[in-house]
């Protein structure tokens, strides 16, 4: 029954998403490989898609994972899942606990998570670097490919432009462009 | 507090969230500002204090951002309908859009051109990804403890494979328990 399984399976990604942007990819990532979802390749090409349109990635991933396994129903099933467990959450929060976010537990909980996000964002790095650089498998012989390099060059100058503050969806557009004219030079 | 329904309050709500989800490129923390703009400034619903506490718990609790400030900022202002439709505001051009994309990107993968911009693109992207770690990064709080979670996750995550659910959850616990710890420490 994949409508319930897109249900749950989002369900289960908004309740355990701390923060936002990025914060649920390693998350993300995980569930939707075990599920043989998406392959790595493609969440790495949403991920552009998703910071070129409008709209939170959670809610850009959800509907495109759904939509993709189940059609529009299962778009509806994957976004309504990973929304439920924000809303139920702050509905409680909103009515019961207004000094909910001074409370020692919440507190607490929170100075572990944290850093445990930025951990597996970094996992996650790791994950997405081995994609892009070794996309078919971690062999010496990629070394002798041109597109090793231009991924790397591209790559260290995209940081470099990320870091001071230019618009994602500049980069996009640069390495969307640089990826086009290398590919026809090169005729991978 | 009770709030009655009110349609009109309701329907405002709906549009202006609607048009934030709309507007805004990048997610979550992009959103803030103009959610600032839209609900305080403009029409002057809550005060710029409350909404500074909107942030805050928005960014404690589970769950995305930009989901929990408009459900939380729905609810002060018409209660439960007020959430609702704050909500699906916010949500739905998100939905339309990606569901019109997801009919033609997966056609439009077959074409070499886009094939190649996407192979620059993914290093792009990796880099964007970096930029969201460092600034994680850089507001996380600066303790020994911190630091040696994030480690920790970090290797049990990309060496082991552990689940991430099974990190997240480990993390919040040793949290928990060292902060109540330190504060028994204090007394």
């Amino acid at each position: 029954m994949i409508f319930l399984q897109l249900f749950i399976t989002f369900f289960k990604i908004g309740l355990f998403t701390i923060g936002g942007g990025y914060a649920m990819l390693p998350l993300i990532q995980s569930e939707i490989e075990r599920l043989g979802w998406l392959t790595n390749t493609e969440l790495v090409n949403f991920i552009a898609v998703s910071e070129s349109t409008p709209g939170p990635f959670a809610i850009n991933i959800s509907t495109y994972v759904g939509t993709q396994m189940g059609g529009l129903l299962g778009g509806i099933c994957a976004t309504l899942g990973v929304v439920m467990p924000s809303f139920i959450i702050i509905l409680i929060i909103a009515a019961f606990f207004e000094r909910f976010k001074d409370n020692k537990y919440v507190v607490g909980c929170m100075s572990g998570l944290k850093p445990a996000v930025i951990g597996l964002i970094g996992s996650a790095v790791v994950s997405i670097g081995a994609t892009v650089f070794f996309p078919a498998a971690v062999s010496l012989s990629v070394f002798t490919t041109p597109q090793f390099y231009i991924s790397l060059v591209l790559f260290l100058s995209m940081t470099v432009l990320a870091l001071k503050k230019v618009h994602p969806i500049i980069i996009i557009c640069i390495s969307a462009v640089v990826g086009i004219i290398a590919g026809f030079i090169l005729k991978m | 507090m009770k709030h009655k329904f009110n349609l009109k309050k309701v329907l405002t709500l709906f549009s202006v969230f609607f048009k934030i989800g709309a507007f805004t490129f990048g997610g979550g923390y992009a959103m803030i500002p103009l959610i600032q703009k839209e609900v305080s400034e403009n029409r002057k619903w809550i005060t710029e204090e409350e909404i500074l506490d909107v942030f805050a718990i928005a960014e404690s609790t589970p769950g995305p951002i930009a989901i929990n400030s408009a459900t939380f900022i729905g609810y002060k202002i018409a209660g439960f309908w007020g959430s609702f439709f704050a909500t699906f505001g916010v949500v739905l051009p998100s939905f339309i859009i990606i569901s019109l994309i997801s009919l033609i990107l997966t056609e439009f993968q077959d074409i070499k051109a886009v094939q190649y911009a996407f192979f620059g693109i993914r290093a792009g992207v990796l880099a964007l990804i970096i930029k969201a770690f460092w600034s994680m990064a850089k507001v996380c709080p600066k303790k020994t403890i911190s630091y040696i979670l994030a480690a920790l996750a970090f290797i049990l995550a990309a060496v082991f494979n552990v689940d991430v659910l099974i990190v997240i959850i480990g993390c919040a616990v040793i949290g928990l328990v060292s902060s109540l710890i330190a504060e028994r420490r204090i007394k």
